[in-house]
């Protein structure tokens, strides 16, 4: 015994990622090793108290989650135990060998069927629906391996363990399917990704969007607002349905996701969040080899969701605890590190994981079915530093990089993501989507940007050496009309009531309005006007607070600002 | 601990630095204490931090020397480290594993407690959101520490972060609310000067009758270490959420036990991670910091306020790094600062408080106080960048906008930051932010709203100073 890990003997007929008990309080543990006789078990809870010659006793089940209806909505721990229903049984603190069942065995579910005696039952077929939560619509369907003609239907409430569909020879279906962890659920064929997955937030939208079924990494150092950034991605994201899965976080942050979720509404639906979100919390005080599970579990339960056809975002904050998990366990099981002490398949580990993210035709009778996953990992490299093992094996695997910036983060620019280092990869295959659905200037738009973001770059370099009344006007327009973008667009409220989510619409508005009014600047400082003008007359601080107008006073304000710019300036009404 | 079951062994096997290996000891388990006894009849203790079939390894709290494979008895206590617990622990003064160190007698327990306690169900707790008034504006102003947080002081060797401790422990409180704080104190490896610094704050202020002090110093043993703030943290959860009060926990230095942590990792030959900190590090800070918060139901809060000293003033060194992302939060101490005299020397800028949000505002502290502090930041971030560029091209090659930044940094880091000992309340430090920001063109202040500028700015209806108001 040693840490989280433990060894047993005379296992007998014992196999790989079989669940194990542990000691006299049934602790559960998976086999991840097995020499001869010996078997060697990682612990998902704490180790101290265990004695050698404790009694171990095999499962015969791999590490595996219990899926149907009572998924939304709950909150597990890594190894998929209902956190609210723990603390009915043990207390405010978790105790050792404390267990519930994962889905709820009291509660009944109204089954509506949607196959009749004498269908044809498949693999995917879909077999009736659950309203699990007033958005989500639980598609119960067969499981693998499920094949018959349908002898029974029962319509009505049920608990999860109750036949609601009997085949043809005898065999009982319920609502209730367990699947591996560690195994991808199976799809018929991948789709390529067209379609954002839009955030609300603009620098995310606009400058470095994420397409549905796609992958994005996060690394930022500690207090440059990962946390934020993927809590507002769960608020806001245009996903049917939010994993959220809080991998060796702080519990004060998971206990303000808990409170702040039902309370509030997402901008689509107007329900309440938690009718669409799913939290995994294995805090960092929690057991470490629970963390190590906790990704695949969250992933998971979210390709279930994503079986019945449902577009899921999972958002793993942080996937570098899960990392650092990893090489905890490599090391008690005395395996060579690779660098930094990671073991080896950090990197193949990490891919299989973000590997499951796509957008995919699904396994039914019905081939035409598509569901998406799309996965958000919050990477912490330490000191902030991008090189290390983690954040590099990550990028390697994502579509999407928002590179969180301290230096940003002190200033107080929210989202502090840094617009030279970030990339989206997946950008040139939304395009169409964007001209059709946002603006046929879009590009235009976005290059407008870049730019005038990039040029600031430059020349910030040489303002730092001569001076800021050394530059030419032409530039010191182009300083402003970026401090104006960078302060007036990208910069985003996380608490501000009109701020916090920007739909695409109003960043359109917002976008053009921008790149109209520094453009009216660009134009009068080709023009030769004179800079305090051009700096004073047109009203700035407007076009700054824009962000915060309402959506009902947008256009009015909006139709202010270019009059009042163009005439400022000199170049006539618009 | 007589009344205990106890099994005796004299089959020591090998003895390597620190560690002692043990044969056929059946009954060890994980985390259990351990005597030995040498034969001059002196006891030495100990810890299991292995077990298998073969032998049992024990880790020794002290030294290892006359400890011998044939005549040492080594006795197995059948549990971990205990503490025992009750109201009379207050105004006691115990060593790093909880023996008295003040010359009375033993604490008559209430209950015996594991000193490392059980993680909190994170659907149990509850969010901090109780504004605590430090006393001091760089906290309260703009970095705001609420109860049942962990809010970390990061100190540079020769930085008096030990001072602002003591500042805290003396006046920190909940405005407008009866009885004060329980304070928690762990030491951990100072100095013996700085234990008694610590000991007379204690003293003089009156805190040591609401105090309940743990004490490692820098030549007890280093295993002994690793226990301490376990001790001390099983001790506050005891008074918080059994007792109903609220208890500050300062552990003061985090870095010295994180040392004492990679001296024992490295004894037991585990392979070493970053600057030879054991991979675990994270996970073991975390099993500390995360014992701070409040549960749902239970009127009691525990907030921890852990000090430690960054190593060659690197914020990337690991013991700083990973306290951060488990932490909500840092306070960071700043060189330059205090070479100026200005105290607490708190640079704001890389401080932060993600607890803050929560306890501010209208009917927690002032409606203003966010959008405040925010601009503050702002004209400060600036400010200092102008610094920078005025180093290079000279103060008079800048404009007139970015001269008044200059000023305003320069005037923020005396007046505001610097108070002294002077303790402020939240309203005078809010109002002395307005006070700052007067100085600078109202064109210029973006994330205060307008109607806030008009009520609490210069001649503000609300605002609550006047011109010859000093500090």
């Amino acid at each position: 015994m040693a840490g989280p890990t433990v060894q047993a003997r005379g296992l007998s007929g014992c196999f790989m990622n079989e669940i194990a008990r542990v000691g006299p309080w049934g602790l559960t543990g998976e086999i991840i090793r097995i020499e001869g006789d010996l078997a060697t078990i990682q612990v998902y809870e704490e180790t101290v108290g265990l004695k050698v010659g404790d009694p171990v006793r095999t499962t015969g089940e791999l590490l595996s989650v219990e899926l149907g209806p009572g998924l939304v909505g709950e909150i597990f721990d890594g190894i998929q135990r209902p956190l609210p229903r723990l603390s009915a049984l043990s207390g405010d603190f978790i105790q050792k060998g404390a267990e519930a069942k994962r889905l709820d065995r009291e509660r009944l579910w109204s089954f509506e069927a949607r196959v009749k005696k004498g269908d044809l039952v498949e693999w995917g077929t879909i077999l009736g629906a659950v309203k699990e939560t007033p958005r989500i619509s639980h598609l119960v369907f067969a499981a693998k391996g499920v094949r018959g003609l349908v002898d029974e239907v029962r319509e009505g409430d049920f608990a999860v363990t109750e036949p609601v569909v009997i085949l043809e020879g005898g065999e009982t279906i319920t609502m209730r399917q367990k699947w591996n962890v560690r195994e991808p659920r199976p799809v018929r064929g991948r789709l390529p990704l067209e379609t954002p997955l839009l955030t609300g937030q603009r620098t995310v939208d606009t400058l470095f969007p994420i397409a549905e079924g796609g992958t994005a990494v996060i690394p930022g150092g500690f207090g440059s607002g990962k946390t934020v950034i993927e809590q507002t991605i769960a608020k806001y994201a245009s996903a049917d349905l939010i994993v959220y899965i809080g991998c060796g976080e702080r519990g004060n942050e998971m206990a303000d996701t808990l409170s702040q979720f039902p309370r509030l509404t997402d901008p689509y639906a107007g329900r309440p969040l938690m009718e669409r979100t799913i939290l995994i919390a294995n805090t960092s005080n929690m057991p470490v080899a629970a963390r190590e599970a906790s990704i695949f579990t969250g992933v998971t339960i979210a390709e279930y969701y994503r079986d019945m056809g449902y577009r899921v975002a999972v958002l793993a904050d942080s996937t570098s605890r899960w990392a650092e998990a990893l090489r905890e366990i490599s090391s008690r099981l005395e395996e060579i590190p690779g660098e930094e002490g990671y073991p080896t398949y950090l990197a193949s580990r990490l891919s299989a994981f973000y590997e499951r993210a796509g957008r995919f035709l699904l396994i039914g009778p019905d081939e035409k079915r598509t569901g998406s996953v799309t996965i958000i990992g919050a990477v912490s490299p330490p000191g902030g530093d991008f090189s290390e093992p983690v954040t590099q094996a990550s990028l390697q695997m994502a579509s999407t990089f928002w590179a969180l910036d301290t230096d940003l983060a002190n200033q107080r620019h929210f989202p502090a993501i840094n617009w030279r280092m970030s990339f989206s990869l997946t950008y040139p295959s939304l395009l169409k989507w964007y001209r059709q659905l946002a603006s046929s200037e879009w590009s235009s738009l976005v290059r407008e940007v870049h730019e005038v973001l990039q040029q600031e770059e430059d020349l910030a370099e040489i303002v730092r050496i001569i001076g800021l009344d050394s530059v030419a006007d032409r530039e010191r327009v182009l300083l402003e009309a970026a401090r104006m973008l960078r302060e007036g667009y990208l910069r985003q409220s996380a608490v501000h009531p009109v701020d916090a989510y920007c739909s695409i619409r109003r960043q359109v508005k917002l976008l053009s309005t921008f790149v109209f009014c520094t453009g009216r600047m660009f134009a009068a400082a080709e023009r030769g006007l004179p800079l305090d003008l051009i700096l004073g007359a047109p009203p700035l601080e407007a076009l700054l607070r824009l962000k915060e107008v309402c959506d009902e006073d947008l256009d009015v304000r909006i139709a202010e600002l270019r009059r009042d710019f163009s005439t400022s300036l000199g170049a006539g009404v618009v | 601990m007589e009344d205990l079951l106890t099994a005796e062994y004299r089959t020591i096997e090998a003895v390597k630095g620190p560690l002692v290996f043990v044969r056929h000891a059946r009954r060890a388990a994980l985390g259990d204490l351990v005597t030995l006894e040498i034969p001059s009849n002196e006891i030495r203790s100990g810890q299991v931090i292995e077990a298998s079939e073969k032998w049992t390894i024990v880790q020794l709290f002290g030294p290892s020397d006359r400890i011998s494979p044939g005549t040492t008895w080594v006795k197995f206590a059948e549990e971990g480290a205990h503490i025992a617990l009750s109201p009379l622990i207050l105004g006691r003064i115990f060593s790093g594993s909880g023996e008295p160190l003040d010359s009375l007698p033993q604490v008559p327990p209430l209950e015996r407690r594991d000193v490392h306690g059980s993680a909190i169900n994170p659907v149990c707790r509850d969010l901090p959101t109780d504004f605590i008034q430090t006393g001091l504006s760089a906290i309260d102003g703009l970095n705001t520490l609420v109860r049942g947080q962990k809010l970390p002081i990061f100190s540079c060797p020769g930085l008096p972060a030990g001072e602002i401790a003591a500042h805290l422990i003396s006046h920190a409180c909940v405005p407008n609310e009866e009885g004060g704080f329980a304070v928690v104190f762990a030491a951990m490896g100072i100095s013996s000067r700085e234990a008694r610094f610590y000991l007379e704050t204690f003293e003089s202020s009156g805190a040591l009758e609401h105090s309940v002090i743990f004490m490692n110093l820098a030549d007890d043993a280093v295993i002994e270490r690793l226990l301490t703030p376990r001790f001390a943290l099983a001790a506050a959860e005891y008074l918080a959420f059994d007792r109903n009060m609220h208890v500050l926990v300062v552990l003061c230095d985090m870095t010295h036990y994180c040392n004492a942590l990679r001296e024992v990792s490295s004894s037991r030959e585990e392979i070493p991670g970053r600057r030879g900190y054991p991979g675990y590090l994270y996970t073991d800070l975390a099993g500390i910091y995360e014992r701070a918060g409040r549960i749902k139901g239970r009127s009691g809060s525990v907030t921890q306020i852990p000090i430690l000293t960054m190593p060659d003033d690197d914020i990337t060194h690991p013991v700083p790094d990973l306290t951060g992302y488990i932490t909500e939060g840092q306070i960071v101490l700043d060189r330059r600062l205090h070479r100026k005299g200005i105290f607490p020397p708190i640079q704001v800028l890389p401080s932060l408080s993600r607890l803050m949000d929560r306890g501010i505002g209208e009917g927690r502290t002032r409606e203003d106080h966010r959008p405040l502090a925010d601009q503050l930041y702002a004209c400060y971030a600036r400010g200092t960048d102008q610094r920078r560029v005025a180093s290079i091209i000279g103060e008079e090659a800048l404009n007139e906008t970015d001269r008044m930044f200059l000023r305003f940094a320069e005037d923020f880091e005396r007046g505001f930051v610097g108070q002294g000992v002077e303790s402020r309340s939240i309203s005078k430090t809010l109002d002395l932010g307005w006070r700052l920001l007067a100085a600078l063109p109202e064109a210029e202040l973006v994330r205060v709203s307008k109607d806030l500028i008009r009520r609490y700015g210069a001649g503000g209806e609300e605002h609550g100073w006047t011109e010859n108001q000093q500090t």
